[in-house]
């Protein structure tokens, strides 16, 4: 099995983190229609994709019987789905992957819960590792403003309400989401995460973003 | 006091201190009988007085449905397969094994970690990923490797149930008919169990033999491992029940 940094794909792997409205998303949605309007095959891929383990993970979700580690596990085979069908076809065929969270968001979520760090990483020894992993750092106040009160209701494991952090769903979210945030700045330099000042302007987000992209597309192919 | 550990760093929120019972695991490839003796051991210690748990693979309620679909032909990739398999084991020993540890019951499971990952590793999985994966596994009190060579495990599985599609690696493209198949994954599954022997500690029953005689061997040495040393079994109202505590 070949570990995270000895793929060698001729594509470019484009990863984003960062906690819920950290405005992640919305960056690579830009991102992918540059890169699309630029001509380069794009491939985009998230977490619970695929069709088979999102029934076992929605059916563990739904009746609330993941433990941290079958959370764990779950998402781990969901993700393994996702790198062989969509990740590592597309980068052989030397496409570009933008990929929403990757697994630098497993190694914060998990080891909050409580799974053991080491253990996690090694678990997730065969994915490949990305030529460029954005990171949009925010402050917690600001995430919880765009995200608090802009949709209907919380989940349970998204407020990590199985970690009885509290009985309130917001304040549950909020205290977990402050330990997520923590266990991402480790990874920042652990992995090298490339760090977006999240708080600035989204087009000056996507700017420092696109001008970095630019500079590793040399030698792609254009499909039109 | 309890003598259990992990394999690897554990089950977060697993007191170790709490676990009373015993684990024991009978492994072994298809076809030697595990079944058969797992049943006839639950038996004699349920009737020497000790409560059974039996568990064996695929049966979580978390994944044992999916993965009942993944074998009907919705195929995975290795990698998925085996962290799917892991969520299982996961998901019993979580819910099953360990309660059933804190409650002292004697936790009897057919098959464990090892036929999962030998099952990974002879479709080509890495064998220390592998490994690491399974490491959330308990280190059982014994583990039963009741041993058969390919001679012995062809007749019994071909004049029973016949066959089976998986048992017989067919996935694998090894052989064009069952048969062949049978032998070739079967071969390569016991050199896996062979190396895992010494690594894991198995205690290496020979099933060769006729079934009595398999359960004979079994049988005394879980007599060892639970302390008994009378061979009758004990007269009513002086057996050695077990209070079944209740798990926390």
């Amino acid at each position: 099995m070949l570990r995270y940094s000895q793929h060698r794909f001729p594509g470019r792997l484009i990863t984003v983190e960062g906690i819920d409205g950290s405005g992640k998303s919305t960056q690579l949605a830009l991102l992918h229609r540059w890169l699309a309007g630029e001509g380069y095959p794009v491939r985009f891929s998230e977490w619970n994709s695929s069709a088979l383990v999102k029934q076992i993970t929605s059916r563990g979700k739904k009746k609330q019987i993941l433990t941290p580690t079958t959370f764990c596990l779950t998402h781990a085979a969901d993700f393994a789905d996702r790198v062989e069908h969509d990740v590592i076809p597309a980068l052989r065929s030397g496409g570009i992957v933008l990929s929403d969270r990757y697994i630098y968001t497993a190694f914060a979520r998990d080891v909050v819960r409580g799974v053991d760090p080491q253990w996690v990483r090694r678990v997730y020894r065969f994915a490949v590792k990305p030529t460029l992993a954005f990171y949009f750092r925010v402050p917690l106040d600001v995430a919880l403003g765009r995200i608090l009160g802009g949709r209907n209701a919380l989940k349970y494991y998204e407020a990590g309400m199985d970690l009885d952090l509290s009985n309130d769903v917001e304040e549950s979210f909020k205290i977990f989401q402050s330990k997520i945030l923590k266990q991402y700045d480790a990874l920042v330099k652990e992995f090298g995460l490339i760090v977006i000042d999240a708080t600035m302007p989204i087009e000056e987000q996507q700017a420092q973003m696109r001008a970095l992209v630019k500079d590793k597309l040399a030698g792609l192919k254009r499909i039109n | 006091m309890s003598d259990f550990r992990f394999y690897g760093s554990g089950i977060p929120g697993v007191s170790l201190s709490d676990l009373q019972g015993k684990l024991i695991v009978v492994e072994g490839t298809d076809g030697v009988g595990r079944s058969t003796q797992v049943e006839k051991l639950r038996f004699w210690l349920e009737q020497r007085g000790h409560a059974v748990l039996d568990t064996g693979l695929t049966r979580s309620a978390l994944a044992g449905k999916g993965l009942k679909r993944a074998k009907q032909g919705n195929t995975l990739n290795l990698i998925t397969h085996t962290l799917v398999y892991a969520t299982d084991f996961a998901d019993r020993l979580e819910n099953q094994i360990i309660p059933a540890l804190r409650a002292g019951f004697i936790v009897l499971t057919d098959r464990y970690i090892y036929s999962q990952i030998a099952r990974a590793v002879v479709r080509g999985a890495d064998e220390v990923w592998t490994r690491d994966v399974f490491s959330i596994a308990l280190v059982p009190t014994s583990i039963f490797y009741l041993k058969a060579d390919v001679e012995h495990l062809v007749p019994r599985v071909a004049f029973n149930r016949g066959f089976d599609y998986w048992e017989s690696g067919m996935d694998m493209g090894l052989g064009r008919d069952m048969y062949e198949s049978f032998c070739r994954y079967q071969t390569r599954l016991l050199e896996i169990f062979d190396r895992m022997a010494p690594f894991y500690g198995f205690n290496v029953i020979d099933a060769n033999g006729d079934a009595e005689a398999v359960f004979e061997n079994l049988r005394r040495r879980t007599r060892a491992l639970i302390g008994e040393t009378d061979s009758a079994p004990p007269a009513a109202g002086t057996g050695r029940v077990r209070k079944a505590r209740k798990a926390s």
